[in-house]
């Protein structure tokens, strides 16, 4: 059943999911908005290596591999952020990414 | 005596120089200043010492190189030595300043009691004497120059030495910066020197038979051959070093400097040590370069009677004696001028002759200068009168130098300026008449000086003067013994030109005319300054605008200014200033502040804003991925 869905559609989908993460990270002001934004981009990653493996190379499991790496990776990569926002806030009583300017020139 | 004990002459006063120097603060006055006394009269006793057994070899003498230490060695034949040089130019004088100095260092330890600086004094004092030391027993060009130049530095220290008085710092600065000029010319001329010869030495160097010498004098620059150019450069710097015309404007303003300074300096040693340069020179100059040589008696015999001229207008006391120096110099450089060689040495022997008895005379008024400055705090002679009555043993003293310097017979001066006028006229008519003239000028303007001073206008002063403490007039007594008596040294038997004895006698006629026109003068200067008198006022006055000219030594400190103020400063001075300031600071402005403004618009960049980074990181990116598949595509 698949199979009779091109290749294109999936990238088109995981294409969109990645802009919209994108959009999401460079507009919202709230960073846990912005982090939703990344989980966005990092999920249309994994949409793409996931059909590239399904599509292109239906032997072998590399794809797989590193759909299953990179969902590790942004659990750790959330928990680090979360950790920062909660200090962030004790310190400035704001998680807004525009307040966070301290470390500029 | 063992010769290499000569090294303690030169090593004593260092020794002196670097304690007081060191320990300037720490020292009490009586301990510094007895510390350079004693290392100065161990110098005194040794300088006379190695005269003694140096003058008891039999004759000829020889160039006795009794230290050698190679210095600096660059090359396999380029290398500079220090050492010392013995031969009778340079062992008299040893004893010359040895002598002087301890006379002058004594006399201090009077004249400057109290000053603030007292320490400091001693100090670059005994660093003069080291510098002057080792300048005559150098045994190359480049030691002599070394020594050259520090002797200027202790002068002007010395000059300088009441550094909160703007006369003297200005005179200080005048003084090397004049001196420092003509040593421009000496340094060409060592350089030209040793390029052909390949060496330093002045035993290699002043012998006349070296065959580099010789092919020197073939080889012409613009006309003259390189021996005479690098010869008379030389003389450049011993003519700056010896106020010779026109590098004498330096001299009279050195006065500032305290009167033992000038003395010792300014009169008896430093001044003299262009003659010593051109004695030094002498054998190689006689032979292959007779044109500096005639430079040489030109510009000697011109100073000579140039400021012989001015020191009878001026009314500074220690100025007066200042052009009195020039002058007498002027003597020596002419009989070195008009000397021969050999047998025919007899200008050369009168030179230094003159050197050794001026030394005294000459030491002895500036000390009697001080003595009289000492008492009245004045140096305007027109301040002072009838101070025999108050100070009669500096007058008795006075009297002997002036007798001395005035060529009185049987005083010092006489013998050596006899000797002087005798060169003179077996060489040009003209020379012996500017040399008499001279002589007639140097008795009036001494005598004026000294009737003015203690005869004439007895007043009354505010404070009653006081004659000077013994331990300035027993130096001074010392150095009158010596203008009395040195006259009798036979001269020729010790110092001439080829190291070997030359027979010198009184010449009757020329003394007879020497000692006429001397009496002459000072009959004049009787006449005129002996009681107030109106005599001189009504010559000057008809004299009028001569006398102006004269008064203030024919403006040539003026036509100096002129030439550096108006057409080096504004010409070439200052349009070099504008571009340097303009131009190329300019540029460098103009490199600095770019840096600045792009910077500044670099660092916007870096704003903080965490999104800002993020969509420039992501246009980067698609712009990459847009190149990369344009490309391969």
């Amino acid at each position: 059943m698949i199979d009779q869905v091109p290749l294109s559609h999936v990238l088109s989908v995981s294409s969109l999911m990645f802009f919209i993460g994108a959009y999401g990270f460079l507009t919202r002001k709230n960073l846990v908005t912005m982090l939703i934004g990344v989980e966005l981009m990092l999920n249309a990653v994994n949409i793409n290596f996931v059909a590239f493996d399904r599509y292109l190379y239906p032997s072998g499991i590399n794809g797989h591999f590193f759909a299953l790496f990179i969902i590790a990776i942004a659990a750790a990569e959330a928990a680090v952020a979360i950790a920062i926002f909660i200090n962030l806030y004790r310190n400035i009583r704001s998680i807004d990414v525009e307040e966070v300017d301290k470390m500029k020139y | 005596m063992n010769p290499t004990l000569t090294i303690f002459i030169i090593l004593l006063p260092f020794a002196a120089f670097v304690i007081n120097g060191l320990l300037s603060n720490k020292l009490p006055h009586k301990t510094a200043g007895w510390l350079a006394v004693i290392a100065i009269g161990i110098s005194t006793i040794l300088s006379w010492q190695t005269a003694v057994s140096y003058f008891l070899q039999s004759e000829p003498y020889i160039r006795q190189l009794v230290v050698n230490i190679t210095w600096l060695r660059f090359t396999e034949t380029l290398q500079v030595d220090m050492g010392i040089l013995l031969d009778p130019i340079s062992v008299m004088m040893l004893v010359v300043i040895t002598t002087v100095s301890l006379m002058v260092f004594v006399y201090s330890l009077g004249y400057m009691q109290g000053e603030k600086g007292f320490v400091r004094y001693f100090a670059f004092l005994s660093l003069f004497s080291f510098s002057m030391l080792g300048l005559v027993v150098a045994t190359n060009l480049f030691q002599m120059y070394m020594f050259w130049e520090l002797v200027g530095v202790s002068s002007y220290l010395l000059i300088g030495y009441y550094y909160n008085k703007p006369e003297a710092v200005a005179a200080a600065k005048k003084a090397f910066i004049v001196t420092r000029f003509a040593d421009f010319g000496f340094l060409v001329g060592i350089l030209i020197l040793s390029y052909y010869t390949g060496t330093f030495d002045f035993i290699t160097i002043t012998n006349p038979e070296n065959p580099a010498i010789i092919s020197m004098t073939g080889i012409s620059f613009m006309g003259i051959s390189v021996l005479t150019w690098a010869v008379v450069l030389i003389f450049m710097g011993g003519a700056g070093k010896s106020a010779m015309f026109p590098l004498h404007i330096w001299l009279p303003d050195a006065m500032e400097g305290p009167t033992p300074v000038s003395a010792l300096i300014h009169a008896a040693t430093m001044v003299v040590a262009g003659v010593f340069l051109v004695a030094r020179m002498f054998p190689v100059v006689v032979f292959h370069a007779p044109a500096a040589l005639d430079v040489v008696a030109f510009i000697g015999a011109f100073t000579l009677l140039f400021a012989a001229i001015i020191a009878c207008t001026q009314t500074d006391i220690k100025r007066i004696l200042a052009f009195s120096t020039m002058s007498q110099i002027g003597y020596m450089m002419l009989a070195l001028g008009v000397s021969g060689y050999g047998h025919e040495g007899l200008g050369f022997t009168a030179s230094m002759f003159h050197l050794f008895t001026h030394a005294f005379f000459k030491a002895l008024l500036f000390l009697g200068a001080g003595s009289i400055i000492h008492a009245l705090q004045a140096n305007d002679i027109r301040q002072m009168g009838g101070l025999r009555k108050y100070q009669p043993v500096t007058h008795i003293l006075f009297l002997i130098a002036c007798l001395a310097i005035a060529g009185i017979p049987p005083f010092a001066g006489f013998f050596s300026k006899d000797e002087i006028l005798t060169a003179a006229l077996a060489s040009h008519t003209v020379y012996f008449g500017i040399a008499t003239l001279a002589a007639a000028l140097t008795a009036f303007y001494m005598f004026r000086l000294y009737f003015l001073v203690f005869w004439n206008n007895e007043r009354t002063y505010a404070h009653t003067p006081h004659e000077s403490p013994a331990i300035m007039l027993i130096p001074m007594s010392v150095l009158a013994g010596g203008s009395v008596v040195a006259g009798f040294i036979p001269f020729g038997n010790f110092v001439t030109s080829d190291l070997k004895s030359l027979e010198t006698h009184v010449h009757l006629n020329v003394a007879v005319i020497s000692t006429a026109v001397a009496l002459a003068g000072i009959t004049i200067a009787w006449l005129f300054y002996k009681r107030k008198s109106e005599i001189p006022d009504t010559i000057a006055a008809r004299l009028g605008g001569l006398y102006q000219t004269i008064y203030r030594k024919f403006y040539i400190d003026e036509i100096y200014l002129f030439i550096t103020k108006r057409i080096i400063f504004n010409l070439v001075s200052q349009p070099l200033a504008w571009f340097d300031r303009h131009i190329i600071d300019g540029f460098m402005d103009l490199t600095a502040t770019a840096t600045n403004w792009i910077s500044a618009e670099l660092k916007e960049f870096q704003s903080g804003q965490l999104q800002k980074y993020a969509y420039i990181f992501l246009s980067g990116v698609i712009l990459i991925v847009l190149v990369v598949l344009y490309t391969y595509s």
